[in-house]
């Protein structure tokens, strides 16, 4: 017998008999109790990602996007050089003096720029889906993550964020990331310090135009 | 790891008298437990939802077995290859094995309980595999060759002096006692050894039946990195992790990081499914999931199984006023605080923690606080139900309740020999009714007075209260 035949006897033999029908609760995917949202969703997602140190920017258009975000990196003195998701590789990018790559980021990268499958309002989370053209790095290595997420894409709560993608994709991608401001430590004297093994700083760039 | 709780009274003792430790732990209470209250009035009804995420852990262990089939078959159809591992022995000889078969050389690993139990590095190490802790509380226990003393907070028991002095001695790198600068020195060493890594281990904070996906919840980033840069990922956790569906995850995920460090999210939720897919840029290319049992089967359909709906928060142990004057490593192997004092004998033996099931005042606390509402005052009054059925106690002890019981059956002689003995007592009270030493419990009597009876006991007092 294997290991998986005993642990499974074992479990078995403890739980006796019983009804052990488990699909119609999957198909049921019943939601829990959840906080009621009154807010406008946008202000409420602003809130709630200022409050985990995120950096949120307001653009009518998406032309304005590079030269807010060169505007934001020069103000600091950080590196104006990074990699970006192809999705947004289009932007003018050059004409706002940044020097930005279509690529999936390494370690050396120190900007990384990309767009946001969804946000939740409710604790000002970004959430990322994995796949060819959204590689998962750009959002990790870099020092700076910047995130353009379109106002249309905020949900109230996690649970509309799973049927938002029950409803795009068929199948989980390999990796969600959910990303809820810069990475961080507390672990010496409990201190909370930003910036651990992920990026010191998030931005997130909410872009209002309806396209 | 090695089990040294029988040693638990001579250590606690000594952990007492650490003012070090002392002072570190009351950093504990500000954070984490004035945290937790702080934020838990923001999902509505923090009530309502330990109710249903107790209800979620329970729907799945009353069914675990077709739950765990499922989680298979889900990560299966995904290309994650599934283990079971029954001991810590197995654990580590599969991560060896699989380590083998990939010509692993250097491993990332971000924190995991379940492989503290385990030996997982010594076990890896021994096979000449190298491996890096890249969780910083656990990268700094590396260094100092030291154990865990929080599961969630590893080295609350170092303060910044300790570090800056280990960091200088490890890196050799001029000595500096600021914080941010001793996270990035650390950031600095470890990124290349993100980046060099063949093989990534992490723990699974929860796996999902309807997707076969593992969960991690992370704040540094670290298990993001070593999930996604090595070509090898395995993910170690306990069978009793599974949850059903997205929804149930999260409403777990509403309590998790509320209970344990004050947060209303953690700083990444990553779920993971499946291997890197055709033309994705990055991710492992191999995926393995172990699912150990380790001890845990054996709390099913028994008075303990409730103790397997716990999700790891911490919260108990930060409100225990035992964890918060002895800290952690008293409780001498991987789970301290209430859950732990649970934990440790059912996986290794009650009677090779003797002292644990009793390192609770029964306050209360710990019950209350707990996000999936395991009664652990009951657990832990129930182990030392077993202890006495077992003849774990001392002979002081059971001599005494032995004679209690025969006692308390006699109402008679009990009224004849209380009458005796509160007179005794008294009169040992002397002016000021104080008890300066007594002689069955000079433990107590060591820290403080112990006010004597004023002469008459309940009974004599009830009749004459009623004569009159």
């Amino acid at each position: 017998m294997s290991a998986r035949e005993r642990i499974l006897a074992r479990i078995g033999m403890a739980l006796g008999d019983r009804d052990a029908e488990i699909d119609p609760y999957l198909a049921a995917h019943p939601r829990g109790p959840a906080p009621a949202i009154q807010d406008n969703l946008i202000t409420l997602f602003k809130e709630r990602a200022l409050k985990l140190s995120s950096d949120v920017i307001d653009v009518a258009s998406t032309a304005e996007i590079p030269a807010r975000v060169a505007h934001y990196l020069q103000e600091r003195q950080l590196p104006t050089r990074g990699v970006c998701w192809p999705a947004v590789g289009g932007l003018p990018w050059n004409a706002a003096s940044l020097e930005i790559t279509v690529r999936c980021a390494n370690g050396h990268d120190m900007v990384g720029i990309t767009g946001t499958f969804c946000a939740i309002a409710e604790t000002g989370t970004l959430m990322m889906l994995s796949g060819p053209e959204t590689p998962a790095s750009n959002s990790l290595l870099p020092e700076t993550h910047v995130a353009i997420l379109n106002t249309q894409r905020i949900v109230a709560s996690m649970e509309d964020a799973w049927d938002l993608l029950r409803a795009e994709h068929p199948l989980p991608p390999r990796a969600i990331n959910f990303i809820s401001g810069p990475s961080r430590t507390a672990d010496i004297e409990q201190t909370v310090t930003l910036g651990a093994h992920g990026p010191y700083r998030v931005l997130v760039i909410l872009v209002t135009d309806p396209d | 790891m090695q089990v040294s709780s029988i040693h638990f009274k001579r250590s606690v003792t000594q952990k007492l008298n650490d003012a070090k430790l002392q002072n570190a732990l009351s950093r504990l209470q500000t954070r984490f437990v004035e945290g937790r209250a702080a934020v838990i009035g923001e999902i509505g009804d923090f009530e309502e939802t330990r109710t249903a995420a107790a209800a979620i852990r329970d729907r799945v262990l009353g069914n675990l077995d077709q739950w765990l089939l499922r989680f298979e078959q889900q990560a299966k159809a995904r290309g994650a290859i599934v283990h079971w591992a029954e001991s810590d022995a197995d654990v580590n000889r599969i991560v060896t094995e699989i380590a083998v078969q990939h010509n692993v050389r250097k491993v990332a690993k971000s924190k995991s309980m379940v492989t503290e139990e385990c030996g997982l590095n010594e076990a890896l190490e021994a096979a000449g595999i190298e491996v890096m802790e890249t969780d910083l509380g656990e990268y700094i226990l590396q260094l100092a060759h030291e154990a865990p003393s929080h599961i969630v907070a590893p080295v609350v028991h170092k303060n910044k002096e300790d570090i800056a002095d280990l960091f200088a001695e490890k890196h050799n790198r001029p000595r500096n006692t600021d914080i941010t600068e001793l996270c990035r020195e650390a950031r600095e060493i470890l990124r290349p050894a993100f980046l060099a890594a063949d093989m990534g281990i992490s723990g699974a904070n929860f796996l999902i039946a309807e997707t076969g996906s593992a969960l991690i919840v992370t704040n540094e980033g670290n298990g993001r990195l070593v999930t996604t840069l090595p070509r090898v990922h395995v993910a170690i956790t306990g069978i009793e992790k599974v949850v059903p569906t997205l929804e149930d995850v999260t409403t777990l995920l509403r309590l998790l990081p509320r209970s344990a460090t004050g947060q209303s999210i953690t700083n990444y939720v990553s779920v993971l499914t499946g291997t890197k897919e055709a033309g994705d840029q990055d991710g492992p290319e191999h995926f393995h999931i172990i699912l150990v049992d380790n001890g845990r089967s054996t709390l099913l359909g028994g008075d303990m199984q409730s103790m397997l709906r716990c999700i790891r928060c911490g919260a108990c142990m930060n409100h225990c006023p035992v964890y918060q004057n002895i800290g952690g490593h008293a409780y001498g192997w991987v789970y301290p605080g209430p859950m732990g004092s649970i934990l440790t004998p059912t996986f290794v033996g009650l009677e090779n923690a003797p002292d644990l099931p009793n390192a609770s005042t029964l306050c209360g606390a710990c019950g209350v606080v707990c996000p999936v509402k395991i009664p652990l005052p009951d657990l832990l009054r129930k182990l030392r139900e077993k202890q006495m059925d077992r003849g774990l106690k001392s002979w002081q002890e059971k001599t005494v309740l032995k004679l209690w019981g025969w006692l308390a059956r006699r109402p008679d002689t009990y009224a004849l020999v209380t009458k005796i003995a509160v007179r005794i007592l008294r009169y040992s009270g002397g002016k000021d009714r104080l008890l300066h030493h007594l002689p069955t419990a000079t433990a107590w009597t060591a820290g403080r007075d112990l006010p004597a009876p004023h002469g008459k006991t309940f009974r004599e007092l009830y009749r004459q209260r009623k004569l009159s």
